[in-house]
């Protein structure tokens, strides 16, 4: 039962009470990699016709998320666009690094998808609230009926469960396989399925910040937009 | 047979049949849902966007049903509770 582990969340190095384990060193890895990147584009910004290649990639990549959360949600990026894409940067850009080797993505361990997750859930009621006040925010929780009421709470607990899960399980695989592989195949089949790994990394962190909005979306929607599905 | 011996066949076996057993409906669910994207695809060219949007959040939807599968399979075979419970239980005689 060694040499394989699905949970990089070992303590490798304690002071005290601070355990200091591989997912913490990794999502700081992560952090200081997206920080130290976009300062150093955002330093010297250009607005003529000549930009730089970085800055060209920054605003691609913000243009893109824009267009995506635009098309998702029927409405104006702006107010989600910090949190949508922190999660979409985040998350995408641990699983590119995981390509690294010796490099752990943080999302290969529950408790940092499980968090992410969590923002998620907390996310929700929040622009909920700020966009329809508490009453209607409250309202669709009662929506096709009042009996409807712990179907819906179930559904929104349970959502959260499986955003986690799903990102957890997607990339534990991908380093789980790779490593099975590699008992008996070392050569060139590892080498595939990292490429793979890459193509679901990409694609599961798409998915996160798409549900996520989703979520958001259905949370946000004034019932003034909504089509009236009942007969007159 | 002693029970360690019990938990590691059983853990075996069941995990054997979680991936294999729950990866049938997502497979099944995937095939059909594709099929009807690439037929949408071939009569909408124009809606490409959003039904390969639309596809790719539902394929995620109906693979994480495989995914918890395989995560339950991956726990009980490499983390199993049971089988570290005995190994102490066993370690404290």
């Amino acid at each position: 039962m060694s040499g394989i582990q699905i949970n990089p969340d070992e303590p490798i190095c304690s002071w005290g009470f601070i355990n200091i384990n591989l997912t913490l060193i990794f999502t700081w890895v992560t952090m200081v990699v997206l920080t130290l990147g976009a300062w150093l584009v955002t330093r010297r910004l250009s607005r003529g016709m000549q930009i730089s290649r970085s800055q060209n990639l920054l605003e691609v990549l913000v243009t893109g998320i824009r267009s995506q959360i635009r098309e998702v949600s029927q409405q104006e990026p702006g107010s989600y666009l910090p949190f949508v894409g922190t999660l979409f940067l985040f998350i995408a850009m641990s699983n590119l690094l995981a390509l690294i080797p010796g490099f752990c993505p943080p999302t290969s361990s529950i408790s940092t998808t499980a968090a992410l997750a969590t923002c998620v859930f907390i996310a929700v009621p929040l622009y909920g609230i700020g966009q329809n006040g508490i009453r209607e925010y409250l309202k669709q929780y009662l929506q096709p009926s009042v009996f409807m009421l712990p179907f819906n709470i179930i559904g929104e607990l349970s959502r959260t469960l499986a955003l986690a899960v799903r990102l957890y399980g997607n990339m534990m695989s991908g380093s789980v396989i790779g490593a099975i592989l590699l008992g008996f195949v070392p050569l060139f089949v590892p080498v595939i399925m990292q490429l793979f790994g890459l193509l679901t990394g990409m694609i599961q962190a798409y998915i996160f910040a798409i549900l996520a909005m989703v979520y958001i979306a259905s949370a946000t929607r004034s019932h003034s937009t909504q089509p009236h599905s009942e007969g007159e | 047979m002693d029970a360690q011996a019990l938990i590691a066949v059983a853990s075996i076996i069941s995990a054997g049949l979680t991936i294999s057993i729950g990866s049938i409906g997502p497979a099944l669910g995937e095939g059909r849902a594709l099929a009807q994207a690439l037929s949408a695809l071939a009569q909408q060219p124009d809606e490409a966007n959003t039904i390969t949007r639309t596809l790719f959040v539902g394929l995620a939807m109906v693979e994480s049903t495989a995914i918890y599968c395989f995560v339950v399979s991956m726990i009980l075979i490499f983390a199993n509770p049971f089988w570290n419970h005995y190994l102490e239980l066993a370690a404290g005689q």
